[in-house]
C-alpha cells in the first residue's frame, strides 16, 4: 500500500470515528489517536524518508491537508456535542411557564382621571392652558358675574351648599366661575380649560352625587365666532369619540352664554336609529356651550365690541361612565380595589 | 310639556302623515324645542270596534254568562260576556280577535264554556278610561255608549287615540313654549308654515256687569303685575264634550267637569294658568291680592291644611285666604255641584315668589311650575276671554259683561336694535338683514325701522346676542359654518405645578398604588374617630349650613378620614390588600370666609406583607424621585392618629414634607378594622417647592471603589439614622456612601445596647485608593461615633 492510500484510509476511518464519537472525552482521545505525537498520522509520515524528492512535497502537502481536515472534523463535532450538552442541560432546567409570576405591581390611575388626562392632552395640543381654581367660592363668581339673576332657582338653599347665612359664600356648583377668574386675571387672548370638583345638593344614587366633576373651557380673542366654537368642539369630540363622529348643535339656554347650544353626537350604538343607550332619540347629549354673553365679558372688564369668546362645560363622570361602560356613578367614588385595578 | 300633534294641527298645518315623528322631532330639536320622546297613542288600543247588540241570550252552560250577536258594521260576531248590564240594541265597545287594549292586553277569540267568543265586550276601565271620561257609565259593567257612535266605529279614533303625543324639554327661559300656541309658533317658523291663531269672541249676554258684584284690590303689586277676571252666572256643572276631554287626556291631564276642564284647557292652549272661584264663597265679593298675615292658614283643594307665612302671596276675600296665588285654590271656594257663580281669575304673579311658596308648601302644581318661570303679563286678558268663549260654546253658563283688569304698574315693552353686522360677527355667518327680519317677524317680533319690538311673551330677549340666537336658531345652528377663526396665538401646556402633580401620580402608580377620588366633605365626628385633639386648630372647619347630612357637613382639614374610610371599605369588601393614593385638597378657613385649598398627597395601605418599612420605602422613593434631595426621618410620637412607636416625619432640608406610619390601633378599631393600616400625608406644596431641578450630568467614576464593613455597639436608644449621619459627616472626602446591613441585640451584647453594622463605600476621585486611605476613613468614622454617641467598635 502506498503512502497516499494509507492516508486516504486514515482519513476515512478517522472522520467516521469522529462523527460517531458521543462525548467530548472520546473526541479528545480520537484527536490523540490520529493526530498526537504517537498518533497514526505521525506513524505514516515517518515513512516519508522512503519517498523520492519529487514525491515528498506532494505527500507533505497531502498530509497537511489531511491533518487540517481531521482537526476541522473534530472541531465541528465538538461544537455539535457541546450544543447537545447545553440543550440537555437547558431541558433539565425547564420551568412550568404556567406557574404565577413573581409579584410585580403597578398602580392604576382612576378611570375618571384617565379620561380627564386624555381631554387635557387634546386641549393642550390646541394651545389651551389648564387652570385650577378654588371650590369654596363667592356667590358673586358662581352666579352674579355669570349673569345668573338673584332669584334664579339654582341659588336656592335646596340646590346649593352655603357657608354663610347671607348666601355669599358657597361650594361652587359649576366650574364656570373659572371663566370669570380667567377673564379677570389673565391677559388676552385666553384659551383655557378648567377641570375640577363641583357640588350640588343631590342625594347619592346611580346617576347623582353631591360632588362631581366638570370641565370648563373658554376662548376669548378678537374675532372669535360661533363658527370657531363649532370647529373646535367638533374636533375635540372627534378626538374623544373617534373619527367620523357625527355631531349636531342644538339651541339651549345658559344665562352666561348667548347664543347657547348643546352638542349632541349621533348614538354610536344604534347609529341614530334610536335605542336604550340614546333613550330612543338617536342622539347623545355631550356638552353645553355658547358664545360668552357680552354682559359677562363687560362685567369682567373686557370690551365686547372688541373681543368675543366662546365657552363650554361638560360633565366628566358621565363621559367616563360612557367610555368605560360603568353603569353606576357610586362606583366612581366607592374606590373598591377590584374596580380600580380594571383600568 | 306634552303636545298633541292633532291639536297642534289646528294651529299649523303639519299632519302626521306628512311630517313623521322622526322628522318632526329632529326639526323641532335643532330649532330649540328639544323632543324627548314621542308616543303613538294608536299603538295602545287596536281593533276595538263599536258594536250593536243584535240579540242576547243565556249561555247554555252557565247561569251568569250571556251570548251576544254583535253587529260591528261589516259583519256580526258572537261574543260571550259575564256582565249583566247588556241589553239588546246597546252600543258597546267590542274588542275583536287579535285586538290590543291599554296595558298591553291582547284579546283572542276562544270558546267560553264550549261557546265560541270572537272577542270581548269592554268596560271603560278596560279601555284605559275613567268615570270622568264616561260619566254615564257604570263602573262594574260593560260601557254602554251614548251619543255619536255607530257600529263599526274604531273606538281608538272615537277616544282620540289616533294621535301622537310629543314630549318636549322646554328650557326655563321659554315659558311661552309651555302651551300649544307657543309650540305652534315655533313649529310654524321651523317648518315655514302659517300660524293660524284664533281671536276669542265672547257674547256676554247675561245681565249686569262684573263691576256691580266684584271688586279686585292688588295690595302687593310687587308680586302681582296684573290681575284679570270675568264672571259667569247660572253655571251648569256638567261633563265636557268628547273633543275637549280627548285633548285634556292626551296632554296628560284628567278631565273633571266643564268648568275645571276649561281652566286646564286654556292653560294648555295659552299657557296661562287660571283659577275658578265659587264666587258665593268670596266674602263681600272682594278679592284682595296680598301677602298672608301672621298665623293665617288655608285648606287647599287637595284637602291639606297649610300654614302660610308672611312672604306668601294669597288671593283673599275681605277676611281669609281663598287661594295660594299661582299654586293652588282653597277648599273654601272650590267649584262644586251647586256652584252658580264663577269668577275666573287670569293673573300674572311674580315667578320666584310662586316658586318659593310652592317649595315651602311642598306642592309644585301645573300652575306653579309655569308661574315660577315668569309669565307674559299681556296674556291674561286673551286667556280669560278664551275661557269665557268656551263657557258659551259649551253652554256651561252665562258670561257677565265686563272685565276687571287691574294693572298696578305699566307693563314695560322691550326694544332692541337690529345690528346685522354684530350678529354675523358673533355667529361667523353672512346672513343678510332681510333674512334676519323675516325670521324675527315670523316669530312675532315687530319692526320700527331697525328697532325691534320684542313680543311680550319673549321676556328672555333683551340684547343683540339674544337676537343673534333667534336668527341662528332658524337659520340653523348646523348651517353655521365650521371654521377656525385664525392662527392660534397661545401656547398650551402644563404649568410646573401641574407637571409636578402629574409626576407624583406617575411615581406613586409605578410604586404600585391605585388612585382614588374621595369626597371633600366629611362628618365632624370623623375628627374624633382619628383621635384629633379637642383643641386642635384643624377642628375649625368650614361648615356647610345646609348639608345633605351629617356625613357631608364640613369641609375636611385633613385627608386622613377620607383615606381611612376607603381603606375600611376595601377591608370590609374582603379585599386582601389595598395600596391607594389620592392627591386631594384640604380646606383651611381663611379670614375672608373663603378657604386656602392646599393639596395633600395621601397614601393608604393594608395587606399581608405590609409593615412600617414597606411604607417608608414608598415614601422615601417617591420623595426622592420628586425632590432629588437629601431626606431625613424623625420619629413622631405625638400624632394621636398614628402608632406612637411607628410613625415618622420626613424632612427635605429643614422643611417637613409630612408624616407617615402605622395608624394607631385605636383609630383602626374606631373604623372597625382589626388589621394594621398604614397611611402617609405629604404636603404637595412642600414637594413642589423642593421639586427636582433639571439634573446635571455627573462624570462616571474613573477609579474603583473600596468597601469596608464596621460594627459598633452603642445605646439602644440612639437612632441608627443619626449614626449614619455622623459617619457621613465625619468620614472625610473619600467616603461616598454608608449603608446599614445589620442591627443586633441579644447574645453577647449587654442589656440596653445594640450592635449596628455598616458598610462604607469609599473612592478617590483622582486616583486609585490605597489601604492607608481606607484605614484613615474608617478611623475617623469610628472616632466620631465614639465621641458623639459613645459607640465603640465591636
Amino acid at each position: 500500500m502506498g503512502m497516499k492510500e494509507m492516508m486516504e484510509k486514515l482519513r476515512e476511518a478517522s472522520i467516521r470515528a469522529i462523527l460517531e464519537s458521543e462525548d467530548v472525552d472520546s473526541l479528545e482521545a480520537l484527536r490523540v489517536k490520529y493526530l498526537g505525537k504517537k498518533g497514526e498520522l505521525t506513524g505514516i509520515l515517518r515513512q516519508m524518508g522512503r519517498l523520492s524528492a519529487e514525491e515528498r512535497p506532494v505527500m507533505g502537502q497531502f498530509a497537511n491537508k489531511l491533518r487540517e481536515d481531521i482537526e476541522k472534523a473534530i472541531d465541528a463535532r465538538r461544537e455539535v456535542l457541546a450544543a447537545a450538552l447545553m440543550e440537555n442541560k437547558l431541558r433539565a432546567e425547564a420551568v412550568d411557564v404556567t406557574l404565577p409570576a413573581t409579584d410585580t405591581r403597578l398602580g392604576h390611575k382612576h378611570p375618571m382621571y384617565n379620561v380627564l388626562d386624555q381631554i387635557k392632552d387634546i386641549f393642550i395640543g390646541m394651545g389651551f392652558e389648564i387652570l385650577d381654581g378654588n371650590e369654596v367660592e363667592l356667590a358673586d363668581y358662581n352666579f352674579t358675574k355669570l349673569n345668573i339673576e338673584d332669584s334664579h332657582p339654582s341659588r336656592e338653599w335646596t340646590d346649593t351648599f352655603y357657608f354663610t347665612e347671607d348666601s355669599k359664600i358657597l361650594l361652587r356648583t359649576q366650574t364656570s366661575p373659572m371663566q370669570v377668574h380667567a377673564m379677570e386675571t389673565k391677559s388676552l387672548p385666553i384659551r383655557m380649560i378648567a377641570p375640577g370638583r363641583v357640588y350640588r345638593k343631590d342625594e347619592v344614587d346611580a346617576t347623582h352625587s353631591p360632588m362631581f366633576h366638570q370641565i370648563e373651557g373658554m376662548v376669548i380673542d378678537k374675532g372669535v365666532t360661533m363658527a370657531d366654537l363649532k370647529a373646535t368642539l367638533n374636533l375635540v369630540v372627534e378626538k374623544i369619540y373617534g373619527e367620523g363622529t357625527v355631531t349636531r348643535f342644538r339651541p339651549h339656554h345658559f344665562p352666561f352664554t348667548e347664543p347657547s347650544a348643546e352638542l349632541d353626537i349621533r348614538c354610536h350604538k344604534c347609529g341614530g336609529k334610536g335605542c336604550p343607550t340614546c333613550k330612543g332619540e338617536g342622539w347623545i347629549e355631550v356638552l353645553g356651550c355658547g358664545m360668552v354673553h357680552p354682559k359677562v365679558l363687560a362685567g369682567c372688564g373686557i370690551d365686547p365690541d372688541v373681543y368675543s369668546g366662546w365657552a363650554f362645560g361638560m360633565g366628566l363622570e358621565r363621559l367616563a361612565m360612557g367610555e368605560y361602560k360603568i353603569s353606576d356613578l357610586r362606583l366612581i367614588f366607592e374606590n373598591d380595589e377590584r374596580f380600580l385595578e380594571q383600568f | 310639556m306634552k303636545c298633541s300633534r292633532k291639536w297642534l294641527n289646528e294651529f299649523v298645518d303639519l299632519p302626521i302623515s306628512e311630517v313623521g315623528d322622526r322628522a318632526f322631532a329632529e326639526a323641532m330639536s335643532v330649532s330649540g324645542s328639544k323632543v324627548e320622546s314621542t308616543d303613538d297613542l294608536s299603538l295602545t288600543m287596536k281593533n276595538v270596534k263599536v258594536g250593536r247588540v243584535v240579540s242576547i241570550e243565556r249561555h247554555p252552560d252557565s247561569d251568569h254568562m250571556w251570548v251576544c250577536q254583535v253587529d260591528i258594521g261589516d259583519r256580526t260576531v258572537q261574543i260571550c260576556t259575564g256582565a249583566q248590564n247588556v241589553r239588546q240594541g246597546d252600543l258597546v265597545p267590542t274588542a275583536l280577535d287579535g285586538s290590543l287594549l291599554p296595558g298591553g292586553i291582547e284579546i283572542k277569540a276562544k270558546p267560553l264554556r264550549g261557546v265560541e267568543s270572537d272577542g270581548m265586550l269592554c268596560s271603560f276601565k278596560e279601555l284605559g278610561a275613567t268615570q270622568h271620561d264616561f260619566p254615564y257609565a257604570i263602573e262594574n259593567g260593560i260601557l254602554i255608549l251614548q251619543g255619536d257612535y255607530k257600529p263599526g266605529d274604531d273606538m281608538a279614533v272615537k277616544m282620540g287615540l289616533d294621535d301622537h303625543v310629543v314630549d318636549f324639554e322646554i328650557t326655563p327661559n321659554r315659558p311661552d313654549c309651555l302651551c300649544m300656541i307657543g309650540l305652534a309658533r315655533e313649529a310654524a317658523v321651523t317648518f315655514g308654515k302659517e300660524l293660524k291663531l284664533h281671536e276669542p269672541v265672547v257674547e256676554a249676554k247675561a245681565e249686569g256687569n262684573i263691576a256691580d258684584t266684584a271688586k279686585i284690590i292688588i295690595e302687593d303689586a310687587d308680586l302681582c303685575p296684573r290681575y284679570t277676571a270675568r264672571m259667569v252666572k247660572n253655571v251648569k256643572i256638567a261633563p265636557s264634550p268628547e273633543w275637549m276631554k280627548e285633548r285634556i287626556r292626551n296632554a296628560g291631564m284628567r278631565p273633571i267637569n266643564n268648568i275645571v276642564d276649561i281652566t286646564n284647557y286654556v292653560m294648555m292652549e295659552y299657557g296661562q294658568p287660571m283659577h275658578a272661584f265659587d264666587f258665593a264663597c268670596v266674602g263681600d265679593g272682594e278679592i284682595h291680592v296680598r301677602r298672608a298675615r301672621e298665623g293665617e292658614f288655608i285648606r287647599t283643594l287637595d284637602g291639606t291644611e297649610r300654614n302660610l307665612t308672611t312672604d306668601m302671596l294669597c288671593i283673599c276675600d275681605t277676611e281669609k285666604p281663598v287661594a295660594v296665588a299661582g299654586v293652588m285654590g282653597g277648599e273654601n271656594s272650590e267649584i262644586v255641584g251647586d256652584t252658580a257663580m264663577v269668577l275666573f281669575e287670569s293673573a300674572c304673579f311674580n315667578g320666584p315668589s310662586v316658586r318659593r311658596t310652592a317649595t315651602a308648601l311642598g306642592m309644585r302644581t301645573d300652575a306653579s311650575s309655569r308661574f315660577e318661570k315668569g309669565l307674559d303679563a299681556q296674556n291674561t286678558l286673551k286667556a280669560v276671554e278664551r275661557a269665557c268663549e268656551l263657557i258659551e260654546l259649551l253652554g256651561a253658563g252665562e258670561v257677565v259683561p265686563g272685565v276687571i283688569d287691574v294693572v298696578p304698574n305699566p307693563i314695560k315693552e322691550t326694544t332692541v336694535l337690529l345690528e346685522p353686522d354684530k350678529i354675523n360677527a358673533l355667529l361667523g355667518t353672512e346672513i343678510d338683514a332681510s333674512t334676519m327680519k323675516k325670521i324675527l317677524t315670523d316669530l312675532g317680533f315687530t319692526f320700527d325701522g331697525d328697532l325691534i319690538h320684542v313680543p311680550s311673551w319673549r321676556g328672555d330677549v333683551e340684547h343683540y346676542s339674544d337676537i343673534a340666537e333667534e336668527v341662528a336658531r332658524f337659520y340653523g345652528y348646523n348651517e353655521i359654518p365650521t371654521k377656525f377663526t385664525g392662527a392660534i396665538s397661545t401656547c398650551g401646556g402644563f404649568t410646573p405645578m401641574q407637571q409636578c402633580e402629574r409626576r407624583i401620580g406617575e411615581v406613586l402608580r409605578s410604586l404600585g398604588l391605585d388612585e382614588i377620588i374621595t369626597y371633600s366633605f366629611i362628618s365632624p365626628s370623623y375628627y374624633d374617630k382619628i383621635r384629633m385633639p379637642a383643641d386642635s386648630p384643624l377642628r375649625d372647619s368650614l361648615k356647610i349650613l345646609n348639608p345633605l347630612g351629617e356625613d357631608t357637613s364640613i369641609m375636611r382639614t385633613t385627608v386622613l378620614p377620607s383615606m381611612l374610610e376607603i381603606l375600611t371599605r376595601n377591608y370590609n369588601f374582603r379585599n386582601k390588600a389595598a395600596f391607594l393614593y389620592e392627591i386631594g385638597k384640604i380646606y383651611l378657613k381663611r379670614d375672608d370666609g373663603l378657604a386656602d385649598e392646599p393639596k395633600i398627597v395621601s397614601i393608604g395601605m393594608f395587606g399581608p406583607d405590609m409593615d412600617f418599612f414597606k411604607l417608608k420605602g414608598i415614601v422615601e422613593t417617591a420623595v426622592s424621585l420628586i425632590t432629588g434631595k437629601e431626606m431625613r426621618f424623625a420619629a413622631e410620637q405625638e400624632n394621636p392618629s398614628y402608632h406612637p412607636g411607628r410613625c415618622a416625619r420626613v424632612y427635605v432640608g429643614d422643611e417637613c414634607v409630612g408624616v407617615f406610619g402605622q395608624i394607631h390601633p385605636m383609630v383602626a378599631s374606631n373604623y372597625g378594622v382589626d388589621t394594621e393600616l398604614y397611611c402617609a400625608e405629604l404636603s404637595f406644596d412642600v414637594l413642589f417647592a423642593n421639586r427636582r431641578e433639571l439634573p446635571v450630568y455627573r462624570p462616571l467614576p474613573k477609579f474603583p471603589t473600596v468597601s469596608r464593613d464596621i460594627a459598633v455597639v452603642c445605646s439602644k436608644d440612639i437612632p441608627v439614622g443619626d449614626l449614619v449621619s455622623c459617619i457621613m459627616k465625619n468620614g472625610g472626602s473619600f467616603l461616598k456612601g454608608c449603608s446599614v446591613f445589620d442591627v443586633y441585640t441579644g447574645h453577647h451584647i449587654a442589656d440596653g445596647l445594640k450592635s449596628v453594622a455598616f458598610s462604607l463605600t469609599m473612592r478617590a476621585d483622582d486616583r486609585t485608593m490605597t489601604d492607608v486611605d481606607a484605614d484613615s476613613t474608617v478611623k475617623s468614622a469610628l472616632s466620631a461615633l465614639k465621641a458623639s454617641y459613645n459607640a465603640v467598635m465591636r
